[in-house]
């Protein structure tokens, strides 16, 4: 009985490797097949839909075509499960001939899709994954194959320093982060770097853990240094409850924080007038920004958000790099892509250092009580 | 100096918070000798019920904090009907009822994440009321501090004379001292351990709404942390006894917040739990227990 099990199994595996091949094969000269791979149901279906519909109207604004190679698309859902993205990719890879990849949307399932795309040597753009490890190995080397087309988490720190100081005029801040979070520690150390860099003086640089509610102490310790502009990079839920607790105080300063307070749960009557930085606006006036926002709605009547914007610069920069190349071939794509300079695309112009993470500005929006955010302006790196 | 005055009252803040939820740790204990694991969850379902009064039908505070008081009255005592009871009446085991008080915890957690019940988001809360600070001497006072000092220490006195100004007070002494033989004075031990549980979760509900107030953001799993700090208070001051929650729930409320102040965040609790450890030492019973024979 096990005989036979291994036999059919050994049968099976073959007819899929005579499949690959022959499926592989099939897409000729002057075609290239692109698969997106989302999380279209489960816990962030919200963000799979935005990314699917981001990248399907970039490719049927770009006419189904990259200059002189025509594009076919594939759907997975990866049902933000890394297993499952895996599961997919390998699937797009080896049955579907695949040669480029747009997605995923959470960095879980983005760093190990990357890896198998890297090994293939197939091209990979995530939107919205910002971990750096999607780009960069354990080892510091950089994945050639795999691109992001939004910043990384400590970016945004740089961008929350310069705006502090350029346009608030603020000569000293305190920092307050979880010393728990990849994220929130990124974005802190680097506002402190920049920010000093810039003249400023950090007064107070304080952590708390994860599962902290009573601020009261460390704000009162924070109250008494006096600082001009508090910077909290943390999550939406956390930030209301520091806010409110900062206000009680005695610290009506302004405050700051990342794309990590982008969400309808936000404490929006506290945050009153207070900044954050974020990929795009769909508030934006430059050209690109409104094209792109009126044909979304008119295609799915609904604003779209910084997801969707994303994987549509995604896909927008696989398109531009395939046409540079004039080649599906990935091996030439890979090295147009690396080559890209100041593509315009709606949350700004892109190139990619030499980690393959974009080099583009942040928007600066500033949370309004009646649940909007208002686009105060972009700052570049 | 006049931070340090603002620290200790930060602390002070905090530690009675910390004692309300003690004190219904402590009292069940007494009674029944039942760690209830499932009190926290009760401060949680009181906070949600605080805030639907007052953030979401619209009532005035006070009649909020009573409403609160009420349900988790009710569930207190529904949770030792269907829960602790039956496991007392057939003799079961010690152990058996802390798992069942484990079980009713993660039960009580994971229903309220339930779309239907409270749901599993963060809910900012409103104050029912505007923020004022005053200053006495350089010291700001807001009037959050001020209710929940207020607040609790009528509450203590009430608890105070229940306990040993009236006959159900007395009651719960000698049920506390020796339940067979308060049984064979008369005593319905049942209804002494009902009114325990209800009490004890009365006080939890109305922590709730204060640290709702205080800290204005809720979820179905807020009672975890508060509810663990508090049973930490409750064994400092001796397991069982009315004053040492309190005590002990005002050291673990200035060691945390003069951590924070003067040391680092990071060791907050650690250096509340060491403080712990070092009483435990050299007084097992607690700073106000009596050491004293086993009874089963």
């Amino acid at each position: 009985m096990k005989r036979l099990m291994a036999l059919v199994l050994a049968l099976l595996m073959l007819a899929a490797v005579g499949c690959g091949g022959a499926k592989s094969g099939g897409s000729g000269s002057g075609t290239i097949k692109i698969g997106v791979i989302a999380p279209m149901t489960g816990d962030v279906k919200t963000f799979g839909d935005s990314t699917k519909n981001g990248f399907e109207l970039a490719i049927e604004q770009a006419g189904k075509k990259a200059g002189n190679i025509a594009i076919e698309t594939v759907i997975g859902d990866d049902r933000n499960d890394p297993t499952e993205g895996v599961n997919i990719a390998t699937k797009f890879i080896t049955q579907d001939g695949v040669k480029a990849i747009v997605g995923s949307v959470s960095s879980k399932v983005s760093i190990p899709v990357g890896e198998v795309a890297n090994a293939n040597k197939v091209i990979m753009i995530t939107g919205t994954s910002t971990n750096t490890k999607v780009t960069v190995d354990d080892k510091g080397n950089v994945k050639p194959y795999v691109f992001r087309a939004c910043f990384i988490d400590p970016f945004q720190g740089a961008v929350g320093a310069k705006f502090a100081l350029n346009n608030l005029k603020v000569k000293s801040a305190a920092v307050l982060y979880d010393k728990g979070n990849d994220y929130t520690v990124g974005l802190a150390e680097e506002f402190k770097k920049n920010f000093e860099k810039g003249g400023g003086k950090v007064v107070a640089m304080e952590t708390y853990g994860k599962d902290d509610t009573d601020f009261s102490a460390v704000l009162t310790k924070v109250a008494g240094a006096k600082p001009d502009f508090l910077y909290l990079p943390d999550y939406y839920n956390k930030v209301s409850l520091i806010a409110k607790q900062a206000k009680s105080k005695g610290l009506n300063v302004p405050m700051m924080g990342g794309d990590g307070w982008d969400s309808g749960d936000l404490d929006f009557a506290t945050m009153d007038g207070q900044y954050f930085t974020n990929h795009y606006s769909d508030k934006d006036t430059r050209p690109e920004v409104k094209k792109f926002v009126d044909s979304y709605k008119a295609k799915y009547g609904a604003v779209p958000d910084a997801l969707a914007a994303l994987a549509y610069d995604a896909t927008t920069l696989l398109i531009e790099a395939i046409k540079k190349a004039d080649s599906n071939d990935p091996a030439q794509i890979q090295k147009a892509m690396a080559g890209l300079k100041d593509v315009t695309t709606v949350s700004g112009k892109v190139s990619f250092d030499k980690f393959n993470n974009p080099v583009k500005s942040a928007a600066i929006l500033k949370v309004k009580a009646d649940k909007t955010y208002e686009f105060v302006t972009t700052v570049a790196p | 100096m006049t931070q340090l005055l603002d620290q200790l009252l930060n602390g002070l803040q905090l530690g009675f918070v910390y004692a309300l939820i003690a004190l219904g740790y402590t009292m069940v204990y007494g009674i029944v000798r039942l760690i209830n694991f499932a009190h926290g969850d009760v401060f949680m379902v009181g906070a949600f019920l605080g805030y639907f009064g007052f953030g979401v039908w619209g009532l005035p505070w006070p009649v909020a904090i009573l409403i609160s008081m009420v349900g988790c009255a009710l569930l207190g005592v529904t949770i030792e009907r269907l829960a602790y009871r039956p496991l007392r009446d057939k003799g079961a085991p010690r152990i058996a009822a802390l798992i069942t008080a484990i079980g009713v915890s993660l039960f009580l957690e994971y229903f309220a994440s339930l779309k239907f019940v409270f749901g599993p988001n963060f809910r900012v809360v409103t104050r029912p009321f505007a923020d004022k600070q005053w200053m006495l001497g350089g010291v700001a006072i807001s009037n959050v501090q001020v209710l929940i000092i207020g607040v609790v220490a009528v509450i203590l006195a009430v608890l105070l004379f229940i306990v040993y100004r009236t006959k159900m007070g007395k009651a719960m002494r000698a049920v506390s001292y020796d339940q067979d033989a308060a049984r064979l004075m008369g005593i319905n031990v049942n209804q002494v351990i009902t009114f325990t549980f209800a009490i004890g979760s009365a006080l939890a509900a109305v922590a709730g709404v204060l640290f709702a107030i205080a800290y204005p953001q809720i979820f179905p799993f807020m009672g975890i942390m508060p509810g663990l700090k508090a049973f930490t208070a409750a064994v400092l001051g001796g397991i069982g006894n009315i004053p040492g929650a309190v005590l002990g729930a005002l050291i673990m409320g200035q060691a945390e917040v003069l951590t924070a102040g003067y040391l680092t965040t990071n060791y907050r609790d650690a250096i509340a739990f060491s403080i712990l450890i070092l009483v435990l030492l050299v007084k097992p019973a607690g700073l106000l227990g009596k050491a004293g024979p086993e009874k089963v």
